[in-house]
């Protein structure tokens, strides 16, 4: 070891360089921001159940689904998902003792910081916070006449994003280097985890496409404060009043949203089946079902994902025959999304589960994936998506996707590797009711909101009480509202667990769930450096299980290889 | 050696295999009865929505089964590993990719298939070249209304410029100079149209965007400024229907509502030519 172990207050725990440090701080400002993420979606219930209750102005809903989006995307999932817990695995699980570039880590977390900060300061100046989705289409999000929250709100919706993505990017960079450079003696690329293979994908995903919000983003403002047109045509009139904008286009800025939005997807997806792979084969004392299988698809899907995006925008106005080559790509995609699938299904065939927290999770993901990713044919298809585009069957779709799986797997995650984190092990009874509390109302939520979209409920409506079609479906707003109540208490047992456990938990042994990959073969918690000796070699498979000569039922990863 | 730290005795882990087994084996059973409970869509409206329809049937048969089977299988793998001390038997290298062929070559016959074969014809009737006998309407989206101008008796819109806009005496800034726009007629909110007659909705924006939902015709075409989009469609049932906005527009975008009345050629052609023009 080259630098020895930091020892003030301040080196440690908050300008911290060590990835584990930092890990935990994306957890735990995830789960900051999800607490306002949270009351924000219960506001929007609220206010979909009881519309005429005049607990807010429409400029307040729009603002309030805005940020919403916003931040449960970019600020919870993002952040405690793939930066939390991207940092946490990545130099356990290949044998390293710590990211590639620890300095950029720190910076990556502490840009994030201000980025948070700002978002939440949106909501108190002028004009409230943004209001135009959190896909800020423009015109809505150019003209500051538009809509209340264009002003200011707006302006600085995009700079919290600009700094969002520079820090995502830049922990980007990093988890590419250190899964290329820094993987232990014998850990070759067939040998790592699929966790690794899942996060070093979505890492490349994400650099390779948030440049391209970048840019979306910096001629967004340029539209906005420097007079330039480029989503902005000829003649648009607000207010009575001729705008003197011309030459720019609105699908532009879809184009350039999309071209990140749809990888966005897939980079914060795929981290949570990764995360589902190392629990369910831990849990269900099993190899992964088709290791090479799954990562070959992942390949296959890191292509396609970023040649799909125009279809969100079938009923754009783009050519309609660009919409047919988006239509195929799109269900093209099904094919290796669906292999990997079936794979984390097929890893419980002839499992002997340990029905943990954490594998309840597990299963329930599976079913998430099932539900979800079958929901995306409908939309996928152009010619069914025209009648589901803008209902509640995509805010169905993809809250099981991007809202269930990866929370799913955040949850599951956080339950199976508290231990690396704290040292300790989170209660399992406390556990347990906070997984029936949230599996089955999360599930139920989305699939009632399939069925209203069924009915071509539309979305981002303050009140459906103007149209008439709207009628029979309002009817599930309670059950949903309800049932996102329970999903709601459920939450605060896990928050009451998690911190809890982590100051006063049970101690934990280095390798509670007798797992094979090499974070087991730290000590937990880990110190500086992950291993007090020499590095670990990764000399066999990262999945042995199975039933040994001496009666365990795993090898680790790091034991030496037999004769 | 070990020091595995499950909570769980091996009674409450078989409970746990049972209660969590089987509830998730029903789970696609529920979610097929939730679209079966009753028929969601409103009754169509449209000839292509007839195949909108088709295809969103197709898909819900085909998924239903996938969902339903699935979660079956899931279930009774989570049942069925109570009874195991340990994990038996990996499966195989070949295995492995025999399941991945096979479902590769499902999903590519169902789903691709299923866009190939059924959609993508209706994708051409709803986007290709309408009929010359086409009955064209322009409609124009502003925040928060839908303004409707029919060209009138000669067949062509007349000429418009942004600076004519007044929303009490020109809503669309007609130019009064030019001899094509006199006979249009311009209404605002309310639009009528000929059932059993391909119609071509024109669509232009005042301002932002905009997406002009009929829910029955299963119909929706995004409304873009500087952009003429347009959609198509024959309607085959007269009755009101209701023009939505689906595409955040702002404050009223919930309350963006026109109504569309579709009528007999007869009545269609009584009602226009009461109508006054433009000038």
């Amino acid at each position: 070891m080259s630098d020895h172990a930091p020892t003030g207050f301040i080196q440690k725990y908050i300008f911290s360089f060590d990835h584990k440090v930092i890990g935990v701080q994306y957890i735990v400002t995830g789960i900051i921001m999800a607490l306002v993420a949270a009351a924000l979606a219960a506001l929007i219930r609220i206010q979909l159940t009881w519309s005429d209750s005049g607990l807010m102005q429409p400029e307040t809903y729009l603002a309030v689904v805005t940020m919403h989006g916003t931040l449960m995307i970019f600020f919870v999932i993002s952040l405690a998902l793939v930066s939390g817990l991207g940092n946490l695995l990545i130099p356990l699980q290949i044998g390293a003792r710590d990211m590639a570039y620890p300095l950029l880590n720190m910076l990556s977390y502490w840009i994030m910081v201000p980025a948070c900060i700002i978002m939440i300061v949106s909501f108190f100046v002028p004009g409230g916070a943004a209001a135009s989705g959190w896909t800020a289409y423009p015109p809505l999000s150019a003209v500051a006449e538009a809509v209340p929250g264009s002003g200011m709100g707006q302006t600085l919706w995009l700079l919290a994003m600009a700094l969002f993505i520079v820090s995502f990017t830049m922990s980007g960079l990093n988890f590419i280097v250190t899964v290329l450079n820094m993987r232990a003696k014998g850990m070759t690329m067939r040998r790592m985890p699929l966790n690794i293979w899942m996060f070093f994908v979505s890492a490349v995903l994400g650099v390779l496409s948030f440049p391209a919000l970048t840019a979306a983003a910096v001629l967004l403002l340029m539209d906005r404060h420097l007079g330039t047109s480029f989503y902005l045509p000829e003649g648009m009139i607000i207010g009575q009043e001729a705008l003197d904008y011309a030459g720019g286009t609105p699908l532009l800025f879809q184009h350039l949203f999309w071209f990140l939005g749809h990888p966005e997807v897939y980079v914060i997806v795929l981290p949570a089946i990764g995360v589902a792979f190392e629990i369910l084969t831990t849990y269900g004392r099993r190899r992964p079902f088709g290791y090479r299988t799954t990562v070959y698809s992942l390949v296959v899907i890191w292509f396609l994902s970023m040649i799909v995006w125009g279809h969100h925008m079938f009923a754009s106005g783009m050519n309609p025959y660009l919409a047919e080559y988006f239509s195929i790509s799109t269900v093209l995609i099904t094919l290796p999304f669906a292999v990997v699938g079936v794979n984390l299904l097929a890893t419980l065939w002839r499992s002997r589960i340990r029905f943990t927290t954490a594998m309840c999770f597990g299963l329930g993901l599976v079913s998430a994936v099932g539900l979800g990713g079958f929901g995306g044919l409908f939309l996928g298809t152009a010619t069914s998506d025209v009648y589901l585009h803008e209902t509640y069957f995509v805010v169905g779709h993809f809250h099981l996707m991007i809202g269930t799986v990866t929370f799913f797997a955040l949850f599951g995650g956080i339950y199976h590797w508290f231990p690396k984190m704290f040292g300790r092990l989170m209660n399992e009874r406390l556990g347990r009711i906070h997984f029936w509390m949230t599996c089955p109302a999360m599930l139920t939520i989305w699939v009632l909101m399939h069925l209203q979209g069924m009915g071509g409920l539309i979305r981002r409506y303050y009140d459906h009480g103007e149209f008439t079609y709207a009628e029979g479906l309002g009817g599930l707003n309670l059950p949903i509202t309800l049932l996102g109540g329970v999903l709601m208490l459920g939450q605060f047992v896990f928050l009451w667990n998690f911190f809890k456990s982590a100051f006063a938990g049970e101690k934990s042994p280095d390798n509670p769930w007798d797992s094979t990959t090499l974070e087991w073969t730290t000590p937990s918690p880990p110190g500086h450096g992950n291993w007090q000796g020499p590095l670990p070699d990764a000399d066999r498979d990262p999945y042995d299980y199975g039933p040994n000569d001496d009666g365990s039922d795993f090898v680790s990863q790091g034991s030496p290889q037999s004769a | 050696m070990s020091d595995r730290q499950d909570s769980a005795t091996p009674r409450q882990n078989a409970g746990m295999a049972r209660t969590l087994g089987w509830l998730f084996a029903s789970a696609g059973v529920f979610v097929a009865l939730g679209f079966l409970f009753r028929t969601w869509r409103p009754e169509v409206a449209t000839v292509h929505g007839e195949i909108v329809d088709r295809v969103i049937d197709y898909l819900l048969v085909i998924v239903g089964i996938f969902i339903i089977a699935g979660h079956l299988v899931l279930g009774l793998w989570i049942v069925g590993s109570r009874n195991r001390d340990a994990s038996t038997g990996n499966a195989s290298r070949r295995a492995e990719v025999r399941v991945a062929i096979a479902v590769v070559l499902v999903m590519a016959i169902v789903s691709e298939s299923g866009v190939i074969v059924l959609a993508l014809p209706a994708w051409e009737q709803m986007y290709g070249d309408p009929p010359d006998d086409a009955f064209v309407v322009e409609v124009v989206g502003k925040q928060f209304g839908w303004i409707v101008r029919y060209p009138g008796e000669d067949g062509e819109f007349g000429a418009h410029y942004p600076e004519f806009v007044d929303d009490m005496d020109n809503p669309l800034g007609l130019d009064d100079e030019d001899e094509a726009a006199e006979d249009d007629i311009v209404i605002d909110g309310l639009m009528h149209l000929p059932v059993d007659r391909p119609i071509v909705v024109r669509l232009r924006s005042h301002d932002v965007l905009h997406s002009f939902t009929v829910v029955h015709m299963r119909v929706k075409q995004d409304v873009v400024p500087g952009l003429i989009t347009s959609v198509q469609f024959e309607v085959t049932r007269t009755g009101d229907y209701e023009i939505a906005c689906a595409e955040l527009c702002g404050l009223g975008h919930y309350k963006m509502r026109g109504v569309l009345k579709v009528q007999s050629a007869a009545d269609f052609a009584s009602w226009i030519a009461e109508q006054e023009t433009f000038q």
